[in-house]
Formats: C-alpha cells, sequence, structure tokens
C-alpha cells in the first residue's frame, strides 16, 4: 500500500472515509473525477488553494470525493456560489462541478450570465443527457426522440448545444470531449484551470442504469463505445457528408480568447476611485 | 582500442518497470479496464469482493507498458499504475 499512498491521486481523494463512491457501475462521472484530480497533479495546486463547488445531481456528488475546500450546494446555483467565493478570494481556483440539468435547465441564467460576465471559474459540465439522480426525467440536452419517464413517447423538444450556448453568452474557453477520451479530458481541464476567464469545458457522459436502460443504448461498456465513436474532432466533422453527421458531434477545443476577467476589472474598479477620493488602506 | 558510440549520442535505454496495484473492495466490476487495455493485461477474476462483485486481476505484467490507461478509465480509482523507468548496466 506504501506505494499507492504516495500516488498524487490518493492525496487529492478523501480516500478513506468515502470510497466506494455512490455513482452506480460503469457511470461516468467517476472518469471524470479521475481526470479532475490528475489535472490538478499536474499543475501541482495546493489543495487549500481550491474550491470545487457543486449543486445538486449525480455528476454534483463529486466534491464529497474529493480533499479540497468544497461546497455542495442548491439545485442550480453552484455557479452563483462560485461567484462569491471568487468575488471573496480572487486568487482561489474555483471548480465548478455540474450536470446538464444543473447547468442549464434550472441554473441556466447563473450560467449564461457568468459567461457573460467572463468571471475566472472552471465549469466542468458533466452531461448524461437526463435527469440521472431523479430517476431519469428528460433534461434539456435529451436528444430528439429519445425516451425518458417524462417523455415516455420521446422527446419532441429540440435539443441545446451547450458549447454554442456558452459562446453565444461569451464564455473565453470553451471544450468538449467525452468520458471515452479520459485522456482529452484531463488535457482539457488543464487548460481550462490555466485559462483567466470563464472557462467551460463539457464532457459527454454514460448513464447506463437510467439513460442506457430507458433508451436500449447496451451496457456500460458498449455506451462508452458509442461515445469512441461518435464524438469526432472539429476539423473531422466539418469533412463529413450530411448523412455521416447523424448521430455525431464535435469534440476539441472550440475557442480560446483572451478577454478583460470579471473580478479583476472590479478590483481596478475599486483601486481607481479609491484613488480619486484620495481614501487610504 | 576500439571506440563504439551510440548513434547521435543516444542516451542508454531505459526499461519501463512498475506494479499495477488494485483496490479490489471498490470495484463494481464494470469491466472497463479489461476491455479497453490494449495490450490485454487484466482479467475478470473469480474472486468476490467485500461488494459482490468480480474485481480484475493481473494476467501477464510483462505484457505491460505501464502507460496508466486502466488507471484513467477506471470510474472507482481503484487502479493505480506506478511506473518506473530503471537504467540497465551491463557489464
Ligand atoms: C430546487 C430543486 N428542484 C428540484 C430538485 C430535484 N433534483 C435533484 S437532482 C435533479 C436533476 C439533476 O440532473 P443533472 O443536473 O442532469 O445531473 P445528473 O444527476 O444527471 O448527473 C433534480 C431535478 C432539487 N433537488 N432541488
Ligand atoms: S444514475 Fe446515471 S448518472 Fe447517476 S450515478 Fe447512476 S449511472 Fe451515473
Amino acid at each position: 500500500m506504501s506505494s499507492i499512498s504516495q500516488k498524487t491521486i490518493h492525496h487529492y481523494l478523501r480516500h478513506k472515509k468515502k470510497f466506494p463512491h455512490v455513482w452506480c457501475p460503469g457511470c461516468s462521472n467517476g472518469i471524470v473525477l479521475g481526470a479532475v484530480i490528475r489535472a490538478i497533479a499536474e499543475l501541482k495546486y495546493d489543495k487549500d488553494n481550491i474550491a470545487m463547488v457543486s449543486g445538486i445531481g449525480c455528476s454534483s456528488r463529486m466534491p464529497v470525493y474529493v480533499d479540497f475546500n468544497t461546497l455542495h450546494t442548491l439545485h442550480g446555483r453552484a455557479i452563483a456560489y462560485a461567484t462569491g467565493i471568487k468575488f471573496y478570494k480572487p486568487e482561489m481556483k474555483v471548480i465548478v462541478v455540474t450536470g446538464d440539468g444543473d447547468a442549464t435547465a434550472i441554473g441556466g441564467n447563473h450560467f449564461i450570465h457568468a459567461a457573460r460576465r467572463n468571471i475566472d471559474l472552471t465549469v466542468i459540465l458533466i452531461n448524461n443527457n437526463i435527469y440521472g439522480m431523479t430517476g431519469g426525467q428528460y433534461s434539456p440536452t435529451t436528444a430528439l426522440g429519445d425516451r425518458s419517464t417524462t417523455t415516455p413517447y420521446g422527446n419532441i423538444d429540440p435539443v441545446f448545444d451547450i458549447c454554442e450556448l456558452a459562446m453565444g453568452s461569451g464564455a473565453t474557453f470553451v471544450a468538449r470531449t467525452t468520458a471515452y477520451h479520459a485522456l482529452e479530458a484531463q488535457a482539457f481541464i488543464k487548460r481550462a484551470l490555466e485559462h483567466k476567464g470563464f472557462s467551460l469545458v463539457e464532457i459527454m457522459s454514460a448513464c447506463p442504469v437510467i439513460y442506457g436502460r430507458l433508451n436500449h443504448k447496451g451496457d456500460a461498456v458498449e455506451m462508452m463505445k458509442q461515445m469512441k465513436e461518435n464524438a469526432v474532432p472539429i476539423a473531422a466533422y466539418e469533412k463529413l457528408i450530411e448523412e455521416e453527421k447523424k448521430n455525431k458531434y464535435r469534440r476539441g477545443i472550440f475557442r480560446q480568447i483572451e478577454s478583460p476577467e470579471y473580478t479583476e476589472q472590479y478590483q481596478n474598479l475599486i483601486y481607481s476611485l479609491q484613488e480619486k477620493q484620495g481614501v487610504q488602506e | 582500442m576500439k571506440y563504439w558510440e551510440r548513434p547521435f549520442g543516444q542516451e542508454k535505454p531505459k526499461v519501463v518497470q512498475g506494479e499495477i496495484f488494485i483496490i479490489s473492495d471498490r470495484c463494481k466490476g464494470c469491466s472497463f479496464c479489461v476491455e479497453f487495455c490494449p495490450n490485454g493485461v487484466l482479467v475478470i477474476s473469480d474472486e468476490f469482493n467485500s461488494k459482490g462483485f468480480h474485481p480484475p486481476m493481473v494476467t501477464d505484467l510483462n505484457k505491460c507498458t505501464f502507460d496508466g490507461l486502466c488507471e484513467s478509465i477506471c470510474p472507482d480509482c481503484a487502479i493505480v499504475v506506478v511506473r518506473k523507468e530503471v537504467k540497465i548496466d551491463k557489464k
């Protein structure tokens, strides 16, 4: 066991108290957890200088397992809490882990406005196309025609493209990958953490127990293989003909630009006003 | 004396060694590690863990490249791959 505990992966986990975790066998959330802590280990961040915030959902249980400053908040409000932390401690790395329902249904408003402000948060959005925790209601990313407990005859709602939504709202780092591409996910999370400004990493994931079963997608291994096939790098996707694009989606970095960061601008505003009025600290 | 040098001043080759640790009691039997290991190092064992799942076991460590793909794909943080590069001195 001695060499195991030397590995950084266990340094960042509450591995003595909280494991095994609650996620179902073959659920992608655990793969994302691994990718997050490995990315942080590569960057050698101090664990006291990281805050991980989440809302409610299966994906949002991640802060329970990591040994950072953690906050498990209300459904959909993770980004609002994270904004508060970032304002109070701008030097802290604030990571938000959220689900598709959490971030784009009930928390859609917080999501688009945090992106618009370009506040320095790293949002890791685990998109399993359904509300997993509450038993399989449809979410804004459930595909057309797919079954869920609230769309037993097939979903007729058009789907949100979360990366497009974030870019439309003004996010400055936007990337998408899948849980199958675990090493790519790790690399994207690392780049998102290094980026200054609002960064979104959307990780397509498999919920074999609820979504997979309702839609006859096969077992967990089968769903991983589907992700491998359907997630196409951006450049390769553009070359596909229209028929081949069916069921396929792009993965890669969609945007990475520099733009003024919100908490920094806020600080500058305070300093300039203090100077004007001759206030001394 | 005949002097022989490695081409282009290449470093001495290193041998990759390592170990695979499996924390059996965390395993939930998803079999990703067995399915996605490119070298077929792991198999599902016949043993049961404390939760009643069959954890994986290492068949042939010589086939392993210790890249840690199984560690990355394991959803239960139950596999740890320790990689060491060892210099061999032939005398
Ligand atoms: C205000 C409020 N409304 C509804 C709920 C019930 N609820 C709990 S989790 C959840 C859905 C979470 O779905 P998602 O964010 O997609 O995460 P997943 O479980 O799929 O990872 C809902 C609706 C709640 N806890 N609080
Ligand atoms: S219900 Fe789905 S998302 Fe939730 S833990 Fe199980 S497999 Fe994962």
